[in-house]
Formats: C-alpha cells, sequence, structure tokens
C-alpha cells in the first residue's frame, strides 16, 4: 500500500527500574492509512498510552526503553530521528490530545497564547502575529469557542470547553496524524457526546487520521474505521470496525468486554465482569497472556504463545483459531 | 471589553485591548498593602539617591565629641552617635550601600538561583545529582564563615560582599526553586506542550518558571531583608562596609553598645530595616496575587 501514513512494526516497550522490568507493550503491528481513523481500545494498564508516547518519542528518558521493532510515518523511520528533528515533528506533524483537559492547559498562559505556541514553532511559511492571531480565532471558531474568549485563562473554562481549547491547539498547525489519548474519559456523558461529534466532524473537513486511543466501544463504534483491542501490551484482535461489531469470531477477550457493557434491556440485577485482573506486566505468563482468565482456555493456552490468525481484514491472535475454516496463519 | 465576532466569513482578528504588564499593574493598584509597601520602597530608594542632596556626606562623618550621644532634637533629627555624629545623615547615606546590596544580592540570587533550580529540576538525571551535591558542599560550610572566607580571599568592597552574600544564598534558593519545579515538571501541561514539539529551554522559561513565580517572588522579597542584615554581620566582623562608611547594619551594630543609655541608636536604623522589609514582603506578595491568572478579577 502506497498511502500508508503510519506503519509500526514488532514494537516492544519496556520500562527498566533497578527493580524490576515492565513489558509495557509486546511485540505490536497495525498500520493507518491517510485520514483513516485507527481505535484502540483496552482495559487501564494495557499499553495504550504507552504506545501513543512511543510514537510520538516521549517515553520518560530514564526508564523507557524501544526494545524492538520500527516505526515509519510519511517514510520516515521515526525511531532513527534526532531529537530536533522530532521536535519539528511534535506538534507540526503529529499532534496529541491527552486525557485530562484540567490538567493539560497551562495554568498562567491565556489559552490564546497557548493554542498560538506550536504556530510560533512551527513557522515556517514566516505567518506575521497578524496571521497567527487570525488562525488562533478560526480554530476556536472551529471548535465553537468565540474568539474573544482567547485571553481568558484555563480556570474559566468549564472541563468540556477546556478539551475543546485542547483539541484547538492540538488543529492548530493541520497535522496529518492527531493521536487522542483517551480523550473523553475526564468529561460527562452529555459533554462527551458533543466532543465526539466534534473531532468527527473536524476530521471529516480536515482530513486528519487519527488514533483514538480509549476504553469506550462506544465511541470507538461511532468513530473508527478499523479497531485494535489491546490486552497486556499485545493486539489480540485487530479489524475493521466491522470485523469487531458484526462478525462472530472473536477474541475471548473481546468477547468479554462486550459482555461486560451493561445492557437497559436485560433483566441482570449485576454487570458481568471479566473475571481476574490483567496480569502483572513484570512477569507476563509464557503462553497466551490472556489464559488465566480465559472462559475457553486450552491446554496449550498456558505453554505456548498463541500466533496470528487471519480471515480478510481481521485479525485475532488466540489458539481456538487454528485451524479454523477461513483461518489462515499470519507471518511475522 | 473585546469585540466578539463569530462570523467565520468576515473574520475580524480579536487582539488584546491591554497588555499583560498593564493588567497586572491595574490588578496590583488595587491592593492597598501592596501599594503602600511599594511606596514607602520607592521613597527610600528616591531618598538614598537625593541623599547629597539632602544631607551631605561629610555631616555623615563628621565627629563632634560634645554632642556625643545626643538625644534627638530639631538639628539633629535621629540624635548623634557615640562620636558626636549626626545619625540622620548616617541613615540616610547608610540606605544607598543597605539598599544596594539588599537588592543587587536579591536580583543576583533570583537570576543564577531560578536559571539553576528550574535546570536541574526539569532536566534531572545526572545534572541534578552533580549539582545538588555541589551546592550540598557549599551549604555544609556556615554561611558566616563562607562569606567571611569570600571576602577575605578577594577583599572588602562593596561588589565583593554582593558576591559573597549571594554566593551563600544561592544554595537554598536553588533547593527552594527545585521542589517547586519538580512539583510543576510532572504536571500534563509541560508533557502536552513536549507533544507540541516545544524545546527544553523555551519549556523552562515559558512554561516552568511562570507557574513557580510564586515561590520566586515571596522568596526574593524575603531575601531582601535577610541581605541587608547578612551585610551588617560582615560589617560587624569588620569584613564588609569599612568604617567610617555607614550602613544600616552597621549602624545598628555599633549602637548596641549604647544600648541603655541611648537606645536611639538602634532604634532609627532599625526601624528602617524593619520598614523596608516589611513593605518589600507586602509588595511582594501583592505582586504575587496580582500575576496570578487564577486570583483574577
Amino acid at each position: 500500500m502506497t498511502d500508508k501514513l503510519l506503519s509500526i512494526k514488532n514494537l516492544s516497550v519496556q520500562y527498566k527500574t533497578d527493580l524490576e522490568t515492565v513489558c509495557a507493550v509486546n511485540n505490536i503491528t497495525f498500520s493507518l492509512k491517510k485520514g483513516e481513523t485507527f481505535g484502540l481500545v483496552g482495559e487501564t494498564g494495557a499499553g495504550k498510552t504507552t504506545t501513543a508516547l512511543t510514537i510520538m518519542r516521549l517515553l520518560p528518558a530514564e526508564t523507557g526503553r524501544i526494545t524492538e521493532g520500527s516505526i515509519e510515518f510519511t517514510g520516515k523511520l521515526m525511531l532513527d530521528l534526532t531529537e530536533p528533528e522530532m521536535r519539528s515533528i511534535r506538534g507540526e506533524q503529529i499532534a496529541m490530545i491527552f486525557q485530562d483537559p484540567m490538567t493539560s492547559l497551562n495554568p498562567v498562559m491565556s489559552v490564546g497564547d497557548q493554542i498560538a505556541e506550536a504556530m510560533e514553532l512551527h513557522n515556517k511559511d514566516n505567518k506575521t502575529k497578524e496571521q497567527i492571531q487570525a488562525r488562533v480565532d478560526e480554530v476556536l471558531l472551529m471548535v465553537g469557542i468565540p474568539p474573544s474568549r482567547k485571553f481568558e485563562f484555563p480556570h474559566q473554562f468549564s472541563g468540556g470547553m477546556k478539551q475543546r481549547v485542547v483539541i484547538a491547539m492540538a488543529l492548530a498547525c493541520e497535522p496529518v496524524l492527531l493521536i487522542a489519548d483517551e480523550p473523553t474519559t475526564a468529561l460527562d456523558v452529555t459533554i462527551q457526546a458533543q466532543v465526539i461529534s466534534m473531532i468527527r466532524n473536524l476530521r471529516d473537513t480536515l482530513g486528519t487520521a487519527m488514533i483514538m486511543i480509549t476504553h469506550d466501544l462506544g465511541i470507538v463504534a461511532q468513530t473508527c474505521d478499523n479497531v485494535a483491542v489491546m490486552y497486556a501490551g499485545e493486539l489480540v484482535e485487530v479489524g475493521t470496525a466491522a470485523d469487531i461489531y458484526t462478525s462472530e469470531d472473536h477474541h475471548p477477550y473481546t468477547t468479554g468486554l462486550f459482555g461486560s457493557i451493561p445492557n437497559l434491556r436485560s433483566k441482570a440485577r449485576r454487570l458481568t465482569p471479566i473475571t481476574g485482573l490483567m496480569p502483572d506486566p513484570t512477569k507476563l505468563p509464557p503462553g497466551c497472556t490472556f489464559a488465566p482468565r480465559c472462559p475457553k482456555k486450552m491446554d496449550i493456552c498456558e505453554d505456548e504463545h498463541p500466533c496470528v490468525w487471519r480471515n480478510g481484514t481481521h485479525l485475532i491472535s488466540c489458539h481456538l483459531f487454528a485451524g479454523r475454516e477461513n483461518w489462515r496463519k499470519e507471518e511475522a | 471589553m473585546n469585540q466578539v465576532s463569530v462570523d467565520a466569513a468576515a473574520p475580524v482578528i480579536v487582539f488584546r485591548k491591554e497588555s499583560r504588564w498593564k493588567e497586572v499593574w491595574r490588578r496590583l493598584k488595587k491592593d492597598r498593602l501592596a501599594m503602600f509597601g511599594l511606596a514607602v520602597i520607592s521613597t527610600m530608594i528616591i531618598l538614598a539617591l537625593l541623599a547629597d542632596f539632602i544631607v551631605s556626606y561629610e555631616a555623615a562623618l563628621k565627629m563632634n565629641l560634645r554632642l556625643k550621644l545626643a538625644p534627638p532634637s530639631a538639628v539633629h533629627w535621629f540624635g548623634c552617635d557615640g562620636y558626636g555624629r549626626d545619625l540622620f545623615a548616617r541613615c540616610l547615606h547608610g540606605a544607598r550601600v543597605s539598599l544596594t546590596v539588599g537588592f543587587a544580592t536579591s536580583i543576583a540570587t533570583l537570576i543564577v538561583g531560578s536559571l539553576l533550580g528550574a535546570m536541574v529540576g526539569y532536566i534531572g538525571g545526572k545534572l541534578d545529582d552533580i549539582v545538588m551535591r555541589a551546592l550540598d558542599i557549599f551549604s555544609a560550610i556556615p554561611s558566616t564563615l563562607f562569606a567571611m572566607a569570600v571576602v577575605a580571599a578577594m577583599g572588602s568592597g562593596i561588589v565583593n560582599i554582593c558576591i559573597a552574600i549571594s554566593l551563600t544564598n544561592i544554595p537554598g534558593f536553588v533547593r527552594i526553586v527545585r521542589s517547586s519545579v519538580l512539583n510543576i515538571a510532572e504536571q500534563e501541561y509541560i508533557e502536552a506542550s513536549r507533544a507540541g514539539g516545544t524545546s527544553t529551554l523555551r519549556i523552562l522559561l515559558k512554561h516552568v518558571l511562570p507557574n513557580s513565580v510564586g515561590t520566586l517572588i515571596v522568596q526574593t522579597t524575603a531575601n531582601v531583608a535577610s541581605m541587608i542584615l547578612t551585610a551588617a554581620t560582615l560589617s560587624f566582623l569588620g569584613l564588609g562596609i569599612n568604617p567610617p562608611q555607614p550602613e544600616w547594619g552597621a549602624l545598628v551594630s555599633e549602637g548596641k553598645e549604647f544600648l541603655r543609655t541611648a537606645p536611639h541608636l538602634i532604634l532609627f536604623p532599625g526601624v528602617m530595616i524593619c520598614v523596608a522589609s516589611f513593605s518589600m514582603s507586602v509588595l511582594g506578595d501583592g505582586l504575587r496575587d496580582a500575576l496570578d491568572p487564577r486570583l483574577r478579577t
């Protein structure tokens, strides 16, 4: 494929401290086309944010190590770039929306200045101050904030408004890739719906590719073209939104995730969570990482790490699919 | 206030009505206590600058044993000291030295201390270890002893005293800034701004330091008074300002010999130091509030 924007191959990331080694991301592979929205779903601690930070090369310098793999972005190998080269990519070509709008804005800088900052840094075509200010007004309008409020400070905005400001900051330089790290987790449901529909509209008008990191399957269904389910640092299931939401075949973890969504129509008095907890990332089980919690566990699951099985666009990493009809082994 | 323009077809660029500093000034003006502090400290500075036109420097040095320990009178407003020198003239000319030392050392400490503290706090790692251990060595030496050593090595004189006092105060300042920066560096907006491609230096100057400005200002204004007193200690030990040149701290220590017979010798320069340091700290508090956008009205 020629229109590939981002392609990640066999990426593994570890956090190393004197006491232990945390295997945060293990051997993940996925790619993203221009204008495509890719959902990354999984529970807390699955390695979603680490994946995002790795793409931005913002892992904590002291502990974070990329042990394996490659990241290719618009034909450039990201892991070979120097820090100044990375700086010119960050914010200009890849922008990121952080989880908590309450803390991701600088409290002592007016929001207008914060939006203008990225533009001043990546000012390649020598825009004048007026042009930058005009652009600030423009992006604020785009996210539905009157430009007259740009001199106000973050504490004068509500949570939903702050997240709009954060989105405006990310979009100011018209990035080709937007990484949204749980953009709605800290917001209440009505604001969530507004922000999601806004993100969707903006993506459609600007044609920005997006990685949407979330643990909310509803948001993924609303926004994403392709979806990956992440568990203990691995992608256990990857496919188009249709593969994940309508197909019969699923990784048992995905089935569990869908099973734990509360249903208004059922008379169940209790929720049905996936029993157990995610394995300790410092000592992952030798076989399938989901085996200890898996309702369909077989003997082989505890000893042998499953390989990836493919059916069209749908990829699942589980022993259940060995030898099934239509499912072929994917070469690493 | 500002004109609202929500019409995307004909965008009217919205500009700030007043600059950041004008706004800070407007807010500072509302704080009566801070304005009082500013008025007092400005008066002191102006009087110190105009000292020669008010009382000549000779008057501060001329001895007259007949007026020894004379109490305040219409001719000698603050009375006279043990050698019969006019205390008012000495206080006024002493203000020059004391205020210069107080401000110069505070500002030097502020600049060096905040840059160094922000750097080690934000960058951390080996740099942090090296700088902080070096500063530990500095602070292991008693500060007066250290200042004495510096003055003894470089000779007395106002510049050397300023250097000596700044050096003894920098380690403490760095430690305060560092702890405040460690806190700020954890915040998500710092990471967000790194994700926006901001360089380390710019993050330090535009995001980290402005957020610790409250700590910096309060610490600096508190420093002014303590610096004046440190200078006094040095003078008292004979390493500071050379007698007979007047200086507030030196005046207090000279006066303490006559504490029982002529308390005004300590009273006047002591009150000067108190008033200067009080007005600096209320001004500092007011500035901190005026600079904090969260307290904006």
